[in-house]
């Protein structure tokens, strides 16, 4: 068989070998269960005095939600002028400028919301020090935001009737040191001894075998590219991002920032299973988050590694496939993987650039973060998926003709009033949002931006509209990825990205979490021979189908004039 | 909120420290044993260090073997793609060019030979590795130019060709700049 594609199954099965035992390691820590890092404690309880928190003071779902958002918005402060005032802070060894505003405003809230869309570069747009202490410092918060408010609505399955959830800083903490932190190291080092750079030296300067005078960028990148996969962020330390030959230096250094952005993500569901002590619900779960990656992943395969027509057109060989913008050492069937693994799970790392992909491998990219379900980043990926459960449990309790119920608890207005307006807005923030941009594109083609609109796009016709679509659903969808081809340093871009993303990530973790905190305080009601089994193949089909069938009706028309319409002008 | 407030901002310090600073510095010291010191591993020429194992050099002379095009003329101070989607009549126009002038370098090679790899290029502009089969194609060349006989260079990129991983997953690759120098160093 294809050595490439074996990689590809090996790498996916090495991540479900991992999970299994990383979700019964976070249901213990989330428990308060005994495990080996308890000799963390003594660390976490000098962390709660000097911030004078009382980690066993129950708090209620809104208490939760308050203290969420309370601490993002002082991350928000922090960065936002870290990155604005960067040239004035130490750690500046290649002396890069300051932030303008709008991009700084972009750079602070995307990384604040676990995105990391990145509209400037990293070997030039950053010092060392706002990499450092203000994006990787909030690569892991942002990602134990996600995984916090998750492990809130854990509590609220759980038991019959219940106000309080434990507490956020207790939840929050743990998730970064008994997680993040010991995995990242893991990570870190064995991307060192792959060749990743992890020392504070500047660029060097060095003359090439045939004479020529180069710089080459380094610095402190390894511990970086760990949380950036762990955490499902996504941004590089340098501009390449993961295609970066220091940044991902072999076919090892891919398995294992595959395996690391995913295994979180995939354990969270088996932990859901264990925690709640309903393994055949999560089960069911995961069985259709597998299929529906599946369904998104063999296309792009089959695109990639087929090449591209227009070249085959020309009359050269594309032995292994479409070799634009990828590199030798993972080829086209692993970048092909990476490109689906990245898009579902909302990382945006990408390890060969999206712009140059196949239509059909575009058209993959974007139905997976407009899913935004399949695994899912950090945390929020269940919660998105939760939300689709409820519609489906509502839609089913109407086909049958019998009261809603979900985990024990009767799903009412309230509720479902909820869910339906976060299914709704992702379609209006993705579809108004390129509206608007199509609209400025054609308007006002010369407004007078660091980017003019009439310079935006890097390819005519379809691909051109496709990019500004990606901008934005890649946005929404917390992803990061991006067309990069977009010329998206500007105000425009930069200010209309920047509240895509505050109402992409924050009503999506608030909904959830209040329906389950809601539902948990309602009246238990046993399960009966009447009760709708939610654990059962035939409501995850359902739920499957609701899921395809809200988002087809949602995206198609903007899909056709996109990828679709270049698949059948490419393919001709 | 305002009860939020302090101890948010209190977390936020430490955790600044320990994440932004200390989890750093442990790396870095981690890396003083790995390959490189973790300043990137360097290759030495003649006692001089003429590049990064990891970072392409442009490479235009017929004597050595040519890496793949690069968006950013393997300038490693930057990184990047083209961009270029797969009809972008443009895009398709630099193809062209680059086959063009492949041909004439290579008059031996017939232009359904070309690995499209070598006209297409790289996601970071930096790649050091090409496959086997894009090194084979430009032996017939670097022989030519070298006076040294096709063979001899063959057993060389035999010797630089890196097999995949546990010979199973992934795929071959040839360092670009360590096969090059090793033909520097041939006698």
């Amino acid at each position: 068989m294809n050595t490439e594609i074996l990689g590809v199954i090996a790498t996916y099965g090495l991540t479900l070998l991992l999970a299994w035992p990383l979700a019964r390691y976070i249901v213990k820590v989330f428990k308060g269960d005994k495990v080996w890092s308890d000799f963390l404690l003594p660390i976490e309880k000098l962390f709660y005095k000097i911030s004078g928190i009382n980690p066993k003071e129950e708090m209620d779902w809104k208490q939760h939600m308050k203290a969420l958002l309370t601490i993002n918005l002082v991350w928000f402060v922090y960065a936002f002028f870290a990155l604005f005032f960067q040239d004035k802070l130490p750690l500046n060894p290649d002396g890069n400028p300051g932030q303008s505003p709008d991009l700084a405003f972009n750079t602070a809230i995307s990384f604040l919301v676990n995105c990391n869309l990145q509209h400037y570069s990293g070997e030039t747009g950053v010092t060392y020090f706002t990499q450092l202490f203000v994006l990787a410092f909030l690569q892991f918060v942002s990602a134990a935001t996600g995984i916090a408010a998750l492990v809130v609505v854990f509590k609220a399955f759980k038991d019959k009737t219940v106000t309080n959830l434990g507490n956020f800083w207790e939840i929050f903490l743990k998730t970064i040191t008994r997680i993040l932190l010991p995995l990242s190291i893991v990570i870190a080092v064995i991307l060192i001894f792959n060749g990743s750079p992890a020392s504070f030296a500047g660029k060097d300067t060095i003359v090439t075998l045939q004479g020529d005078t180069v710089n080459v960028s380094r610095g402190p990148a390894a511990g970086f590219i760990a949380i950036k996969h762990l955490g499902t962020n996504g941004g590089g330390w340098f501009g390449a991002n993961s295609a970066h030959p220091f940044e991902n230096p072999s076919y090892v250094g891919f398995i294992t920032e595959m395996v690391a952005q995913v295994v979180i993500p995939i354990a969270m569901v088996f932990a859901l299973g264990m925690f709640i002590q309903r393994r055949k619900f999560a089960n069911v779960i995961f069985a259709i988050m597998t299929i529906g990656m599946i369904c998104l992943l063999i296309p792009t395969m089959q695109a990639e590694m087929a090449g591209n027509p227009a070249l085959s057109h020309m009359g050269i060989q594309q032995l292994t496939g479409s070799m634009e913008g990828k590199e030798v050492r993972f080829g086209p069937a692993a970048t092909g993987y990476w490109s689906t693994v990245t898009t579902i799970i909302s990382t945006g790392s990408i390890c060969g650039f999206h712009d140059s992909m196949m239509p059909m491998t575009g058209l993959m990219q974007l139905l997976g973060m407009m899913l935004n379900c399949l695994y899912g980043g950090c945390g929020v990926g269940i919660l998105n998926y939760y939300i689709y459960i409820i519609i489906a449990v509502f839609i089913s309790g109407l086909m049958v003709g019998r009261t809603p119920e979900f985990m024990g608890h009767k799903l009412e207005a309230r509720e479902v009033k909820i869910a339906a307006l976060i299914t709704l807005l992702s379609p209006f923030l993705i579809l108004a949002g390129t509206a608007l941009a199509a609209y400025v594109l054609v308007h006002h083609p010369d407004a007078d931006w660091a980017v003019k609109p009439g310079a935006w796009l890097n390819n005519p016709g379809y691909h051109g509209f496709s990019e500004m679509l990606y901008e934005v659903t890649s946005a929404n969808a917390n992803n990061g990825s991006g067309f990069e081809g977009l010329g998206d340093n500007n105000v425009f871009w930069n200010v209309s990205t920047g509240f895509i993303l505050i109402l992409g990530r924050y009503l999506p973790i608030l909904g959830p979490v209040a329906i389950a905190g809601l539902m948990a305080k309602k009246k238990y009601v046993p399960e009966s021979a009447g009760t709708l089994r939610t654990d059962s193949v035939t409501f995850g089909v359902m739920t499957f189908a609701v899921i395809v069938i809200l988002n087809a009706l949602s995206y198609f028309p903007a899909l056709a004039l996109g990828p679709i319409a270049e698949y059948f002008s490419l393919y001709k | 909120m305002k009860k939020y407030l302090l101890p948010s901002i209190k977390l936020t310090i430490v955790l600044v420290v320990l994440l932004g600073g200390i989890y750093p510095l442990l790396l870095a010291g981690i890396a003083k044993m790995a390959p490189g010191k973790g300043d990137g591993v360097t290759v030495m020429h003649n006692g001089k260090v003429v590049g990064y194992e990891q970072i392409a050099q442009k490479f235009t002379e017929d004597k050595y073997f040519w890496s793949r095009p690069s968006a950013v003329d393997y300038n490693a101070a930057g990184s990047g793609g083209s961009n270029k989607a797969p009809g972008n009549e443009d895009y398709l126009k630099i193809v062209q060019e680059r086959i063009d002038t492949f041909l004439v370098h290579n008059p031996e090679v017939k232009k359904s030979e070309i690995p499209a790899e070598l006209v297409t290029a790289s996601a970071s502009g930096l790649d050091p590795h090409l496959s086997p089969a894009a090194v084979y194609i430009q032996v017939a060349r670097v022989a030519k130019a070298r006076a040294i006989s096709p063979e001899k260079i063959k057993q060389l990129v035999a010797a630089n060709t890196k097999q995949p991983l546990l010979g199973m997953l992934g795929t071959p690759t040839v360092n670009v700049l360590k096969l090059n120098v090793a033909l520097d160093e041939l006698k």
